[in-house]
């Protein structure tokens, strides 16, 4: 209940944070690095995609195949750097998470796509070994799952 | 099993977990070679090259050392303060030092001479690691860059540069070291590989133009951009020969002897590598 | 101090293709320098990028995001010659901004 509560509070806070901000943005009296909350620290440390959108404040997310990989690699020669791209084909997708199962901790990052932007995000992650990796589609305040496995033939966490 | 060769089945046995990816290998190379060259591919837009780069061209027009001038006046090759095309044509027998000099004995020079800086001021940290930034691998970047599409035209006119090539030749043939090693081993056959890593033949025309093309690269593994240097003193280290000092006269004569195979070719890089 | 950000933006049709690359260590806290000793987290938790005051992109980042990032995204709305900032903030507090104009 609590994490219900709180994602309504962040998401009316940036709602209304956007318009003056742009404001203050352009009067260029603030910076634009300030517009976010705080770093999300459950979801970061949580394991499998379960524990992740927990961590995001989501129930159970549906599997889906609405979901593009683009250049995304089946193998990685180094798992230091993986490109990973996701394009969510749902309609009203308004977060874009990339997850790598069997890291230490499975989530890598989260796209928040405002109206007007692609939900079509690349970038790169480390992978120690050879895992699933999830794609979480936030639409239309629902969550749903995309998965492939990449290989990875040399562990990128520091060796 | 029958493309391993005794070197390379020697190299092998070095790293444990070659075994177990060579069976795969037999079995399916040619599906992995191909989703290995996606990968690869899908890397090349976005190079973190860039960001040495940007430094590199900072770092070639700041004034600095003791003498506070720029390296706008060296002399790469092409004349003083000329960069583009300047790899192309290296090394390169160099009046002024009178000895051959490859791209990083050159920045090394230069910082010594115009900006003043000491010897081992000007060779300190040839190689960056995480946050110990290297002068050299910026200037590399840089300079390395403005010769991209240029076509490799490295000349053998005067006898130093032909007596480096034939020093670089015997060095690359050169079997030493406890492993009795040569660059040879590794690098004189078609279809090698050490675990995932396919071995260029650089006795070959067409692997030997492709492999000294794209160094410098930014290794992925080494999260860092790395220089022919560091190529050839990772290989000395790989083969448990004594470590190869920077742009010494055996690191510019295997360089001479790899560039000059390399003529004809365009020059691509920076790159990134695995 | 860290390095610029290489920030590419150019119209392609009716969008604008951003391409970023960031210079920053992204260290997990989880690897060991040559002597033994665990080397601290030190990567980008937050991203934003905005364009006339708008945020056309925001992301929180973990450790696992490779060194030197890289992030490619698009959005419709910019002309050439617009102005593209890409901020981010990492988890020692240590903050960037760049600006790139829209080609």
């Amino acid at each position: 209940m609590q994490a219900v509560n709180h994602m309504r509070r962040k998401a009316l806070k940036q709602g209304s944070a956007l318009s003056i901000f742009g404001l203050f943005v352009n009067a260029g009296l603030v910076s634009p690095s300030f517009a976010q909350s705080a770093w999300n620290q459950a979801a970061f440390s949580a394991k499998g995609v379960a524990d992740v959108v927990k961590g995001l404040g989501g129930a159970a997310p549906t599997p889906t195949k609405d979901v593009s990989w683009g250049s995304t690699p089946e193998i990685a020669e180094n798992g230091a750097v993986v490109p990973v791209a996701v394009e969510s084909k749902i309609p009203k997708t308004e977060s874009i998470s990339i997850l790598v199962e069997k890291n230490p901790s499975s989530l890598t990052a989260s796209f928040t796509i405002p109206a007007g932007t692609d939900p079509n995000v690349s970038t790169r992650v480390k992978m120690g070994e050879t895992s699933m990796v999830h794609a979480l589609i936030k639409a239309d305040g629902k969550y749903y799952v995309a998965s492939r496995e990449i290989k990875v033939t040399l562990g990128g966490c520091g060796g | 099993m029958g493309q391993w060769t005794k070197g390379a089945a020697v190299a092998a046995m070095l790293c444990s977990a070659c075994f177990a990816a060579g069976a795969t290998w037999a079995q399916s190379g040619d599906a992995t070679i191909k989703k290995i060259e996606e990968y690869r591919q899908a890397l090349a837009g976005g190079n973190p090259a860039e960001l040495w780069e940007a430094r590199g061209e900072e770092m070639w027009k700041k004034k600095t050392g003791p003498k506070n001038v720029s390296l706008e006046t060296c002399d790469l090759g092409l004349g003083a303060g000329k960069v583009a095309g300047a790899y192309a044509v290296l090394p390169k027998y160099f009046a002024d030092a009178g000895r051959v000099m490859d791209l990083e004995a050159r920045i090394v020079h230069c910082r010594m001479t115009i900006q003043g800086l000491s010897a081992a001021d000007a060779k300190k940290q040839p190689f960056g690691s995480g946050t110990t930034r290297s002068d050299n691998e910026a200037l590399v970047a840089f300079i390395t860059s403005e010769s991209k599409g240029v076509k490799m035209n490295v000349a053998m006119s005067h006898p130093k540069e032909r007596e480096m090539f034939e020093m670089g030749k015997k060095m690359f043939f050169f079997r030493g070291g406890p492993h009795d090693f040569s660059c040879a081993t590794c690098h004189s056959e078609t279809g090698k590989r050490i675990r995932l890593q396919d071995l260029p033949n650089l006795t070959e025309t067409k692997d030997a133009q492709r492999a000294y093309t794209t160094w410098p690269a930014y290794r992925v593994s080494q999260g860092e951009l790395r220089t022919f240097q560091w190529r050839l003193n990772d290989c000395f280290r790989q083969q448990r020969f004594p470590e190869l000092d920077f742009t010494s006269e055996a690191s510019v004569a295997i360089t001479m002897f790899l560039a000059r195979n390399a003529n004809g070719a365009e020059f691509n890089a920076p790159s990134i590598k695995r | 101090m860290s390095d610029p950000m290489r920030i590419r933006a150019k119209v392609e049709g009716d969008k604008t293709v951003v391409r970023v690359l960031m210079s920053h260590e992204m260290e997990t806290g989880q690897r060991k320098d040559s002597t033994g000793k665990t080397v601290p987290a030190h990567f980008i938790q937050q991203v934003t990028a905005t364009h006339n005051g708008k945020t056309v992109l925001s992301a929180q980042w973990g450790p696992a995001i490779s060194k030197n990032p890289y992030l490619q995204f698009q959005f419709a709305g910019a002309k050439v010659g617009d102005k593209l900032q890409v901020s981010w903030v990492d988890n020692k507090g240590e903050k960037r901004t760049d600006e790139a104009t829209i080609n």
